[in-house]
C-alpha cells in the first residue's frame, strides 16, 4: 500500500503526516508513507493541504484534520 | 491597604475577562466550525471563477472570511484560483480578507470593545480587502505572477468530500479545542498586558506619543504592526488596553489591521507564487489603504 501526505510543511501537514505513521502502525499493515512537499505534485491532487492520499485516491483533503479513528477507516477502505 | 484592594480589583478583573473571553470563543468558535465545513476552497473556487470586478472582489472578500485553509495552503490555493481563472485581484481580495477577519479577532474585539467596534473592523476589512484587489486587477499585474503557476494543472481528484452532519458535528468539536489549545496562552498574556497598561502606564504618556494630535500616529502605527507578527488573540486585549488609555480609534484600527493582515511569514509564502515587484505593490496598497483608513476614521469618531 502506498500513502502519500500532502503539504509544504507547516504544522498542520506535519501532524497529519504523524496521524498517518501511527494509523499504519496501529492497523499493523505494510505501507510506505511519502510526504510531498512539491507544489505541483500536490496540485495534482488537490489544493487544500494537508492531504492524505492512499494508493493513488485522494481521501482527505483541507482543515479540521480527520482524528485518528477516521483516518484507521480511510486506510482501511482502500486496502 | 488600598494598594492591595486595587491589586485584587485588577486579578478579579482579570480572571473575569479571562473566564469571559474563553466561553465566548469556544461556542464562537464551534459555530463557525460548522458554518465553514459548508465552505470549501474548491467550492470557494468554483463561484469566484471569471467574476467581474467588484462584484467578484466583494464575494472573494466575504468567502474569504468563510473559507477555511490553512496560512500555509496559501501557495495551492492561489494556484488553484488562478487555473480556475480567477482574476489576479479577486484573488487578493480573498487572500486579504483571509487573515484579517476572523471569528477570533470577531469575539475579542465584540467581547473587549464592544459591537459598534466590532461592526466597524469587520466593515472596514471587507473594504481594505475590495480596494486593494480592485486596484491589483486594475493595474494588470499578471506578468509578475511567476510563470510555472500557469503551467500547473490541476488533477480531477479536487471535489471536496462532503462529509455528513455528525462528521462536522465531531470536526468542529476538534477544531475548537486545536485552536483554543494553540491560543490560549497569547490570549492570557496579552490580557496580562493589557491589565498592566491599563493600571500602569501614565495617560498622557501614550497621548502625547500617539494621541489624536500627533499626525503621524496613523502611519507610525502600521509601521509598528508590519514587523510584528501575530495573531489577532494577541493583538486585540492589547488594543483595548490602547483604546482605554485614551489612543484614537482609527490609529488603533490601523494597527490592529497592520498586524493581521500584513506578515513577514504571509509574504515569504506569497514570494513563491508571484514576482517581487507584485509583492511590493501588494504591500504598498495595503499599507496605503490601511493608514487612509486610520486617518478617516480618525477624523469622523
Amino acid at each position: 500500500m502506498e500513502i502519500k501526505v500532502l503539504g509544504p510543511g507547516c504544522a498542520n501537514c506535519h501532524k497529519m503526516e504523524e496521524l498517518a505513521r501511527k494509523a499504519v502502525a496501529e492497523l499493523g499493515i505494510d505501507a510506505r508513507i511519502e510526504k510531498v512537499s512539491d507544489i505541483a505534485e500536490i496540485m495534482k491532487y488537490t489544493m487544500s493541504t494537508p492531504g492524505l492520499v492512499v494508493n493513488g485516491r485522494l481521501v482527505h483533503s483541507g482543515k479540521p484534520l480527520p482524528d485518528m479513528e477516521k483516518i484507521k477507516d480511510l486506510i482501511k477502505q482502500e486496502a | 491597604m488600598d494598594r492591595a484592594s486595587h491589586l485584587s480589583g485588577a486579578l478579579e478583573f482579570f480572571i473575569y475577562d479571562t473566564l469571559k473571553i474563553f466561553m465566548l470563543l469556544t461556542v464562537v468558535i464551534f459555530i463557525i466550525s460548522i458554518i465553514r465545513s459548508y465552505f470549501s476552497p474548491e467550492r470557494t473556487r468554483k463561484l469566484l471563477s471569471h467574476k467581474k470586478e467588484f462584484i467578484g472582489n466583494g464575494l472573494a472578500a466575504g468567502l474569504g472570511v468563510v473559507t477555511p485553509f490553512c496560512s500555509c495552503s496559501a501557495v495551492p490555493l492561489f494556484i488553484g484560483f488562478i487555473e480556475a481563472g480567477v482574476p489576479l485581484g479577486v484573488t487578493f481580495s480573498f487572500l486579504i480578507a483571509s487573515p484579517m477577519i476572523n471569528e477570533i479577532a470577531v469575539v475579542l474585539l465584540w467581547s473587549l470593545l464592544g459591537w459598534k467596534l466590532t461592526a466597524l473592523y469587520i466593515g472596514t476589512g471587507l473594504l481594505v480587502s475590495i480596494t486593494s484587489g480592485v486596484i491589483i486587477g486594475r493595474l494588470k499585474l499578471e506578468k509578475w505572477v511567476e510563470e510555472y503557476v500557469y503551467k500547473i494543472r490541476t488533477g480531477q481528484g479536487m471535489e471536496a468530500i462532503a462529509p455528513t452532519f455528525t462528521e462536522r458535528l465531531l470536526a468542529a468539536k476538534q477544531n475548537t479545542a486545536e485552536i483554543l489549545k494553540n491560543i490560549w496562552p497569547y490570549i492570557v498574556i496579552a490580557i496580562a498586558i493589557g491589565g498592566l497598561i491599563h493600571g500602569y502606564v501614565p495617560e498622557d504618556f501614550l497621548l502625547k506619543y500617539a494621541g489624536p494630535d500627533n499626525i503621524f500616529a496613523v502611519p507610525l502605527a502600521v509601521v509598528i504592526g508590519v514587523p510584528l507578527y501575530s495573531n489577532a488573540a494577541g493583538v486585540i486585549p492589547i488594543v483595548s488596553a490602547l483604546i482605554s488609555k485614551g489612543l484614537a480609534v482609527g490609529t488603533v484600527l490601523a494597527f490592529m489591521m497592520a498586524v493581521t493582515a500584513l506578515s513577514l511569514p504571509e509574504m515569504i509564502i506569497l514570494r513563491k507564487v508571484i514576482k517581487l515587484p507584485l509583492l511590493a505593490v501588494f504591500v504598498g496598497i495595503m499599507t496605503l489603504t490601511i493608514i487612509i483608513v486610520g486617518y478617516l476614521f480618525n477624523a469622523i469618531l
